[in-house]
């Protein structure tokens, strides 16, 4: 049994709930970015911020997309971002040539039941103007938004993301299996669960075949891996290099299990794409490398890319491990640091939620540490800031992709 | 005493070092004082028990290669007695 605190969320006219409740200022090519950022700069708080539980007013966050050329998944990519539970309004903020389609996600947001508004710099007087005008519009959305029906959450309506960065020899063996563990945990409550990054899979993919829940749905696993070996080799890189072995890992398949670690250990009931929703509960294994020829460089140029795709796949909380210390957070959902190394815990405390590294030290358990993370999940969801959070962390990249939809294999439990 | 060897999975037949340990270091393994007889560093990986070439090496509950070598309970297992097992099932291209 978990300790489950109250989880009050916001319920969304489309039925799904959310932990936080933001107003999304999104620039819809780079030319937008500094007036989006003046609208949102508006409205940051840092002393609300540093509180320990989030406040009644909606806060105000920044996301976007830079590019001016069209592009078919980081268009699927801002529709899931905008709807996503935790965001209860988006202003949009357009410069007026830039080839992204305002209207359609205007109508796929309003669609949702959000309060949604367009500006449009060039019919709206310049920067100061369109900042004063985008001012007035986060007010009148924070109305309405303060106002969202409040509900109880269950742990099973939960989306979990998981991600590694900066990993060191640590990493695999206190932050990442101890997130596994919590993993095993919040799955079997019934919240669904996702991992990613199959360029750090190499070699494991039989392994991780053997637990999906169909041959067919490892069959597709085994691909996405293969897919990922290749498209990497293409960029350059290569998984194994030689400072894993002066760490003491000896194989590919050691040094993937490692990262693999953080999927725990329950069955793998589908793979899903950026922006795609899990169906039901369970583990999800989230297929981050593009399709095709490689057309617009690295998968992910960033931890902070990967963070956004598990939040376009519904996650309302991502659980970060790190061994070299990352600081990031993220817009939309929060972020949990769970830190891998001791010393650099000591040296970065201030950032990091979770200190793993006791493990190394023989002051905890992995069981331990697992509970930890669980119950600091929980907490969360139900209101309290991360450190992240609490710093004003609201990293946000978005860039270029090519995907194909996911095969018919993908989703076996996908309900009728 | 806290031991230097972590277990990471029940099914495991190897031990992970999570802090320097000295030639002759003395410790538990399972219940028996065992002496490690070479230095291990940190994150490297120690014989839960003895160990035969061929046996598969178990670390988080899977299969990460095989002994190449025989090896004594508190023995080093790395790259002088292990190998992958792991056989690409395509073609590997380096990139000039």
């Amino acid at each position: 049994m978990l300790n489950t605190p109250a989880i009050t969320a916001y319920l969304r006219p489309d039925g799904r709930k959310g932990i936080r409740n933001v107003i999304a200022v999104a620039y819809l090519v780079e030319c937008a970015h500094h007036v989006a950022r003046g609208i949102v700069n508006r409205f940051t708080d840092y002393e609300q911020l540093a509180s320990a539980t989030i406040g009644d007013a909606p806060e105000v966050h920044l996301i976007g997309f830079p590019g001016c050329y069209p592009n078919a998944y980081a268009f699927k990519m801002m529709q899931a971002l905008t709807t996503h539970p935790n965001v209860g309004g988006v202003l949009l903020i357009s410069l007026g040539c830039e080839s992204f389609n305002r209207e359609q996600l205007k109508t796929t947001i309003e669609a949702s039941g959000r309060p949604v508004e367009t500006l449009v710099i060039q019919n709206s007087g310049g920067t100061a103007s369109t900042i004063q005008k985008g001012v007035e519009a986060v007010k009148r959305m924070q109305a309405i938004a303060a106002q969202t029906p409040r509900v109880d959450m269950d742990i099973s309506e939960l989306i979990i993301g998981t991600i590694c960065g900066g990993s060191d020899g640590t990493s695999g063996i206190t932050a990442n299996p101890a997130v596994g563990r919590a993993f095993d945990a919040l799955g079997a409550a019934g919240a669904a669960c996702i991992f990613e990054e199959t360029g750090e899979l190499v070699g494991c993919e039989k392994i991780m075949a053997d637990r999906a829940v169909t041959p067919e749905l490892g069959a597709a696993l085994e691909a996405s891996v293969e897919k990922a070996e290749r498209y990497y080799t293409i960029m350059g890189f290569g998984s194994f290099a030689p400072g894993n072995a002066e760490g003491g890992l000896t194989t590919q398949e050691e040094k993937s299990m490692g990262a693999y670690s953080k999927s725990g250990s329950a069955p793998i009931c589908g793979i899903l794409k950026p922006g795609d929703q899990p169906p039901t509960g369970g583990l999800y294994l989230l297929d981050v490398v593009p399709d095709g020829e490689p057309r617009f460089g690295f998968p992910n140029i960033s931890d902070n890319a990967e963070i956004v795709e598990l939040i376009a796949c519904g996650a309302h909380i991502t659980l970060f491990t790190t061994g070299r210390g990352s600081v990031v957070g993220s817009a939309i959902s929060p972020v949990i640091k769970i830190c891998a190394n001791p010393e650099t815990f000591r040296k970065l405390a201030e950032d990091m939620d979770i200190d793993a590294g006791r493990i190394m030290e023989g002051r905890a358990t992995l069981d331990e540490v697992g509970s930890e993370i669980t119950d600091l999940v929980l907490k969360v969801a139900a209101g309290a800031r991360t450190k992240s959070e609490a710093l004003g962390h609201q990293e946000f990249i978005l860039t270029y992709k090519a995907f194909e939809p996911i095969g018919p294999a993908c989703l076996p439990l996908k309900r009728a | 005493m806290i031991t230097p060897l972590i277990l990471l999975h029940p099914d495991d037949n190897v031990l992970v070092c999570r802090a320097p340990i000295a030639a002759g270091f003395e410790t538990v393994i399972d219940g028996d004082t065992v002496t490690i007889p070479a230095a291990i560093e940190v994150g490297h990986k120690v014989a839960r028990g003895d160990l035969q070439a061929g046996d598969k090496i178990l670390k988080y509950g899977a299969p990460i290669g095989s002994m190449t070598a025989d090896a004594k309970r508190g023995d080093h297992v790395h790259l002088h007695n292990m190998k992958s097992d792991y056989i690409p099932s395509h073609t590997r291209k380096a990139v000039s």
